[in-house]
């Protein structure tokens, strides 16, 4: 295999890797500020028993975060070399940014989150865990802006072999970043409320439910049922943002092969990039075009128009469909989750098991959904690594490919390793008998009226 | 002067910091993994509550540097970092296995946990070596043959061993009782090889690079730079001194820890005075390797406003965190 395709297997594989477990804690980190609060103001202890619960996650899924983010720092460099030499005048700014706004912010104050209960006061202890969360919100801020730029470069000019920046402002606020910043927000928003929801489910199924577990499945199925709507809306201003600035990508994602009025959307398809045909379709008509026009006799860009240029057709026309399908099934089983939830007086043991095993299968659907995004988006910004001025084979490594391959399979393996010790790890503290070494009653109370007052 | 050739030095020496704030901060982490088998079950708890407060920031220092040295210096990054692919990719394993390590072993079921304190061991380890390969590398300007193998190899257990004493020296300070005493004996231990390594590498230094050999030893510098390796002797002799002394365990559980400190900083020190205006030795100067001034003038800004902010919470972390460790409990 070249080494080309190596590493972008290698950053690919590290890079899915990495995205689970912020796209966990940039939402997880506000949702235990709210149980934080929860509990000091109605001094219920099922709050407690949840912030501490989630605090656990927040924790483990912090760490996997932290250890993939910094193998990142270095693939940068030793996978595409010639990015940073090339584009390094916009990347090193937002990157610096974010190491220097973000990571450093959120690692200290997340020891004060996790162990500084009885060595700072509530007040500072609440102070610290809005930190933290900010400081996960912050570095998905700063990621997504060069991201974006890679995706719809803005604010700089191409000058003697480099970017050169003339606008710092038209570079951050770049035409896909408020979009794809939203729909990010938004997708990590969902896969911790179906995290919450699904663990809570399964604790029910188990019978393994504590005080805490109604009211993260009530936690879990309301945000999910709030945030899906939101996120089908921004996914289709994405879309159309995308359609303006990169259509070979829409293309793509549509399975276009010809530029065509009242273009069907496809339900189905198998797209052979050989023939440059697709077979075995299943179609509604003129739906693709009333979607991404507005009008069901639209015209869309095939991709004819982008031949050489355009991104492998199947991962991108795929990964759309995993993405769409599991955002439906989201809005579905959020909503009619939530309705027999309250029919049931909001007794979570009255639920139909039916009912809790879909919400506990779809525990982990965020992640599915978020890595399929992202498939279509990074792949469906291919051939280039910079749209339409930097190709990605220019600023591909020298490294032999047969270092990239044994470093490959080295990092597959911890990889995996590591997923499936996640799961399992989150499983058995869902499945634990939590016993909360209590905190003497009088320090919380205290703290309780330091915060009241 | 003007700023084309003044940042550049800035990032530098920013770089050069962030790195010696690495190397004493993950070091004395590094250092406590690698010292984690030697330990009992409660005392492996102990040691791990000392530095579960602080691993994550120390690491970030890490992202830091290499940050630096690929927004600031992206010449030097692709040489550098190509150069040293597979130890690179070691280390990063090493650091994977170490960062994860600190929550599994408490969080997955309990007949996991000896595995899990192993991953921490062997983490720490394969971290420490790498990084003391890469140095070894780095000193000597990247360049093949096998005396400069000889020399990284050398390196490559030297900084392992001086994270141990490091680490020993840290848990002195952090803890009481057995394990304190425990600490003193691995610090015992770990200090010869240290004075051991040190020698043969300061003597080794300048009889692989023509270039550190031609700025140390020429008059009058010689004299003038006569006091770095003169005070690192003297920590080194201070922290052997006070480790025979029962005030090591009461008014002194400081100073093995400092005076290793001290070590590492007239280290950076000297190192730094051997590579200057090298970022990588002899073949590319901090100027020839640096971004658009633009771009490095952006950042600079940024410093300066963040960097005292983040000194000053992490010196409020270590101050929430001062004293003895405790057992680590969620809030």
């Amino acid at each position: 295999m070249d080494a080309l395709l190596l590493a972008r297997m290698q950053f690919a594989a590290n890079i899915t890797f990495h995205i689970l477990f912020p796209t966990i804690t940039i939402a997880l980190g506000w949702a235990l500020l709210f149980f934080r609060l929860r509990w000091l103001r109605t001094r219920d202890a099922a709050w407690l028993t949840a912030y501490r619960f989630w605090t656990k996650v927040f924790a483990l899924s912090f760490a996997l975060g932290v250890v993939s983010g910094v193998v990142m720092s270095f693939q940068f460099g030793t996978n595409w070399p010639g990015f940073m030499e090339r584009a390094g005048n916009v990347a090193g700014p937002l990157l610096g940014y974010e190491v220097l706004t973000a990571f450093f912010l959120e690692a200290t104050f997340l020891g004060v989150m996790l162990f500084g209960h009885g060595r700072v006061s509530e007040r500072m202890h609440l102070v610290a865990t809005f930190l933290v969360a900010l400081g996960t919100t912050l570095s998905a801020f700063w990621i997504l802006a060069l991201n974006s730029w890679m995706q719809t470069p803005a604010g700089a000019e191409w000058r003697g072999g480099e970017f050169v920046v003339t606008s710092w402002f038209d570079v951050v606020f770049n035409p896909s970043f408020p979009y794809r910043l939203v729909h990010m927000l938004l997708a990590s928003g969902l896969t911790v409320a179906f995290l919450v929801a699904g663990v809570s489910a399964w604790q029910l199924l188990r019978a393994k439910a504590n005080a805490s577990t109604p009211k993260g499945l009530r936690f879990g199925l309301t945000l999910g049922a709030v945030l899906i709507p939101l996120q089908i809306l921004a996914g289709d201003l994405h879309g159309l943002n995308t359609l303006q600035h990169q259509p070979a990508k829409v293309a793509a994602m549509e399975g276009l092969w010809q530029t065509q009025r009242g273009v069907p959307l496809l339900l189905f398809a198998w797209p052979d990039e050989q023939a440059r045909e697709n077979r075995f379709e299943i179609a509604i008509p003129k739906g693709a075009s009333l979607i991404l026009k507005h009008d069901p006799d639209g015209e869309i860009r095939g991709l004819d128009e982008f031949k050489g240029s355009h991104p492998p057709v199947a991962p991108v026309f795929w990964g759309f469909r995993v993405m769409v399908g599991t955002g439906l099934l989201m809005l579905l089983v959020s909503w009619a989750g939530l309705w027999m939830y309250r029919r049931r007086g909001w007794v979570a043991e009255r639920l139909p098991r039916p009912l809790l095993g879909v919400v506990a299968g779809m525990a982990f659907s965020g992640w599915v959904a978020t890595v399929a995004g992202w498939y279509v988006t990074e792949i469906g910004r291919q051939p280039y690594i910079v749209h339409g001025l930097l190709r990605t084979a220019e600023v591909a490594s020298n490294v032999p490919s047969s270092h990239i391959a044994l470093t490959l399979a080295l990092y597959l393996t911890l990889y995996l390793a590591l997923l499936v010790a996640y799961v399992a790890v989150i499983r058995h503290l869902a499945e634990k008998v939590d016993k909360p070494e209590p905190l003497p009653e009088p320090t919380l109370r205290a703290d309780a009226q330091e915060v009241a007052a | 002067m003007n700023w084309a050739e003044t940042l550049p030095v800035i990032f530098l020496a920013l770089m050069g910091l962030a790195m010696l704030a690495y190397v004493v901060l993950d070091g004395y982490d590094l250092g406590v993994g690698m010292l984690l088998p030697r330990a009992s079950a409660q005392q492996k708890d102990t040691m791990i509550a000392s530095i579960g407060p602080f691993w994550d920031a120390n690491e970030t220092w890490l992202v830091l540097g290499v940050g630096i040295l690929l927004i600031a210096f992206p010449k030097a990054h692709g040489m550098v970092l190509t150069a040293l692919y597979l130890p690179v990719a070691l280390m990063l394993v090493g650091l994977v296995l170490r960062g994860v390590a600190f929550d599994f072993r408490v969080k997955a079921r309990n007949h996991w946990k000896p595995a899990w304190n192993f991953a921490f061991f062997a983490g720490s380890t394969l971290a420490a070596l790498a990084q003391g390969w890469m140095l070894g590398r780095y000193i000597t300007g990247l360049q093949d043959g096998w005396t400069f193998t000889l020399f990284a190899a050398a390196i490559a257990l030297l900084l392992p061993a001086a994270y141990v004493l490091l680490g020993a020296g840290w848990l002195i300070l952090k803890t009481e009782g057995d394990l304190q005493r425990q600490a003193v004996r691995w610090a015992r231990t770990a200090w010869p090889p240290v004075v051991l390594g040190m020698g043969l590498v300061s003597l080794a230094t300048p009889a692989v690079s023509v270039t550190v050999r031609d700025r140390w030893f020429s008059m009058p510098e010689f004299i003038a730079l006569l006091p770095i390796p003169l005070v690192t002797l003297a920590a080194l002799v201070a922290a052997r001194a006070v480790l025979n002394s029962r005030l090591v365990f009461d008014r002194l559980a400081w100073l093995p820890f400092a005076a290793t400190v001290a070590v590492f900083i007239f280290g950076a020190v000297g190192l730094a005075y051997s590579l200057f205006p090298y970022v990588v030795m002899d073949r590319l100067t901090v100027w020839q390797a640096a971004s658009a001034t633009g771009s490095l003038a952006l950042i600079a800004v940024g410093c300066a406003f963040t960097v005292p902010a983040i000194v000053a919470y992490t010196v409020f972390s270590y101050r929430v965190f001062r004293g003895k460790a405790k057992p680590l409990a969620y809030a």
